[in-house]
């Protein structure tokens, strides 16, 4: 009996290779073929051609998908305004994150942080969809919620479009700003504040001295997830955009009758992250998330 | 280290390419082969292979079902309109459905496979019949084709090369639509969906699909006819180019565009749209929900659809297919759908079991002069459907570019 038992352990202690490969192979696969696999598929999809009249794909090879991407301004443009909802939408998820992640983590009651994490947690509970149409009648000009509180300040609402985008996203996007943040200042320890305080810093002197430096890594992995799932949303354009539009929505609009052209356009917000992951990399940010 | 690392993910991402490419290799072939027999015209043989022959036996027990939204209730959009309960009851085929909202929609979901028949427009029934996606439709176990109207039959994006590629369901036009709130007179023309000084600038609306250049063709065939456009569906490049200038000059009066039917019916009923392109169930449903809406089609003519049910070429549904188009298309089915939609019902005997007996005189029905000016819904190709034979027209998919182009 001892001795099966030993024997069978020792095949695996004997065979490390095996005992590793054996743990690994399913999320290898999974993170090759599933991922890496899909997103090569996509590049290579993007030198294809189409059938002028069913539009299906011909597999041959060439360059026209991204000359015409890099031809036309109006796509150019598109690419322009999605970044800059992307950045518009992360910077605002930071304005409202960080002092809120502050009071939760810093000024609130011990015994309240759970709370208030759950009630953070809470919009995440909710579809997507259902949030994005009530921004939609929340948005709606003229008769629409937030034109109703901005009347009697003589302003008209956002109303659909490049604003009403931001707005939504932002509102979505938020919690996932607030949590990295929030678990960023809750291991900031309070001897460092202490200290800067014993030395005579001012609060802002120590904000900027202390705490910014401290959480600065969970701001940007707040932010990757911010920029990049703004990055790539087409529903919301659709929805609140009026007749603005993103980058996703061009992907949608010709994958149907282009698919090769919508892979090209779709390697484009790939391109666009790796980009930033490279540059948050530079800043050293991501080895201490 | 990391190179070795960057290079193991190379060598990795290289041979996945590779298998990718080598598993669609079968697929390629079938695909070459029917564009080519698309180009040819007059194929040898009949694309989607030969018609079920009968005869039609049990249902196998389920059926999917890709439909325009409205054709298929079941009760839960209202639940005095429900037409799938009954089918459901009497086959025991368990309907399951999914709404599309464009024809391109259409398409795609159809080549991702598993439905077993789908509702297809004009523009969608030659590209999954040349896609080898549908398959011929045997019109003798369909009862029902019988009563069909005949200038429904047969007709160039229902058939190919004299064999039926499926059943008619109806035909409608697209309408000009305004909230009564915001418009207070009663409109019968585009101009003010088109022209510049419009005072409803901010607040119209268009169809969100490259379908809807046709739209800007029919209006310029009447307020431009030195262009000599004869078919909105037939552009020539200056006629293609004159049409997208229009949609250009249009976008600047857009507030939002549509293809979310739902979404139409909100904007419209809350009057953040004042006016555009519309369907009548959208009319409708704005109307029961208590909206000020009035819908008319405009006298520059209009684009329009004319529906067929098709049958997925490799279902193993054919049971439930056959029953379901037979169904459809039977008199008191298709009455029921042509009035919840708000459209001509295909089946001549249908106009006799409508609720609203002048319901066929109100749309039409069988009216052949009304639908003159009505331009179904087509696939542009290379060859000009108008017969043209001196200018190469604009295909599809350059249809598409344009419009992703103009919606950037």
């Amino acid at each position: 009996m001892t001795t099966t038992t030993a024997t069978h352990r020792g095949f695996w202690y004997r065979h490390p290779g095996l005992r590793l490969g054996g743990l690994l192979t399913a999320p290898m696969a999974w993170l090759v073929v599933v991922y890496l696999g899909s997103l090569a598929a996509l590049f290579l999809t993007a030198f294809y051609q189409v059938d002028d009249f069913t539009g299906q794909v011909v597999r041959s090879f060439s360059l026209k998908n991204f000359q015409n991407l890099f031809t036309t301004s109006a796509y150019y443009q598109s690419v322009f305004r999605t970044i800059s909802i992307a950045v518009l939408v992360t910077i605002l998820c930071l304005v409202i994150a960080v002092p809120l992640a502050f009071f939760m983590a810093r000024v609130a009651p011990r015994n309240w942080r759970p709370v208030m994490v759950a009630l953070v947690l809470t919009p995440l509970w909710a579809s997507y969809l259902v949030k994005v149409y009530a921004w939609r009648s929340m948005l709606q000009p003229e008769t629409g919620v937030i034109a109703w509180f901005l009347k009697p300040l003589g302003l008209g609402g956002p109303g659909y479009g490049y604003l009403g985008i931001v707005i939504t996203l932002t509102y979505l996007w938020l919690p996932y700003m607030i949590l990295p943040v929030y678990a960023g200042l809750t291991r900031l320890p309070d001897s460092m504040l202490d200290a800067s305080a014993d030395l005579g810093a001012h609060s802002g002197r120590t904000f900027r001295s202390i705490v910014i430096p401290m959480i600065f890594p969970s701001v940007v992995a707040g932010s990757i997830f911010t920029f990049s799932l703004s990055l790539g949303d087409y529903i919301t354009a659709q929805i609140v955009g009026g007749k603005v539009t993103m980058l996703g929505n061009v992907v949608q609009q010709t994958y149907v009758t282009n698919l090769p052209f919508a892979a090209a356009v779709a390697t484009l917000p790939v391109i666009i992250i790796l980009l930033y992951l490279l540059a948050v990399r530079k800043t050293g940010a991501l080895e201490n998330v | 280290m990391r190179a070795k690392r960057l290079l193991t993910v190379a060598a990795v991402s290289v041979s996945t390419m590779v298998l990718v490419a080598a598993c669609g290799g079968s697929s390629s072939s079938s695909s070459s082969g029917s564009s080519a027999a698309a180009s040819g015209g007059a194929a040898a043989a009949t694309p989607g292979g030969s018609a079920f022959a009968g005869p039609v036996g049990m249902g196998e027990g389920q059926l999917n079902i890709l439909a325009w939204p409205g054709y298929v209730e079941d009760g839960s959009t209202d639940p005095k309109v429900d037409w799938v309960t009954q089918f459901e009851k009497d086959t025991g085929c368990q309907v399951n459905l999914k709404t599309f909202g464009t024809s391109d929609e259409a398409v795609k979901l159809m080549q991702g496979g598993g439905w077993d028949v789908v509702s297809a427009s004009g523009d969608a029934t030659l590209r999954l019949i040349y896609g080898d996606l549908v398959q011929p439709v045997n019109t003798d176990l369909v009862p029902s084709y019988a009563d069909i109207f005949p200038d429904l039959k047969m007709q160039k994006f229902n058939s190919v090369n004299g064999v039926a590629y499926g059943i008619p369901h109806g035909r409608g036009a697209n309408l000009i639509m305004w909230n009564t709130d915001k418009v207070k007179t009663p409109l019968d023309s585009w101009a003010v969906t088109f022209d510049p000084n419009s005072p409803y600038k901010g607040s119209v609306t268009a169809y969100d699909s490259p379908i809807f250049i046709a739209d800007a063709a029919v209006y310029l065939m009447a307020t431009q006819p030195e262009l000599g456009i004869k078919d909105p569906y037939a552009l020539d490049k200056t006629q293609f180019d004159a049409a997208m200038a229009l949609l250009t000059q249009q976008k600047e009066l857009i507030g939002e565009y549509w293809s979310d039917y739902t979404k139409a019916t909100q904007a419209f009923e809350s009057g953040s749209t004042a006016v555009g392109t519309s369907w009548q169930v959208i009319a409708n449903l704005a109307e029961a929900d208590g909206g000020h809406v009035a819908a008319a089609k405009a006298k520059e003519g209009a684009t329009g659809w004319s529906d067929t049910w098709m049958i997925a070429k490799d279902t193993p549904n054919i049971n439930c297919a056959y029953k379901w188009v037979d169904y459809i298309a039977s008199p008191s089915v298709n009455a029921q759908v042509a009035e919840w939609f708000g459209e001509a019902p295909s089946n001549s005997k249908a106009c006799d079991l409508t609720t609203d007996k002048n319901f066929c005189t109100t749309y039409h029905a069988g009216d052949t002069e009304y639908w003159k000016d009505v331009y179904y819904w087509n696939t542009p190709t290379t060859a000009c459907l108008d017969g043209r034979t001196d200018v190469q027209c604009i295909p599809y998919s350059e249809w598409g570019t344009a419009w992703t182009a103009l919606r950037s």
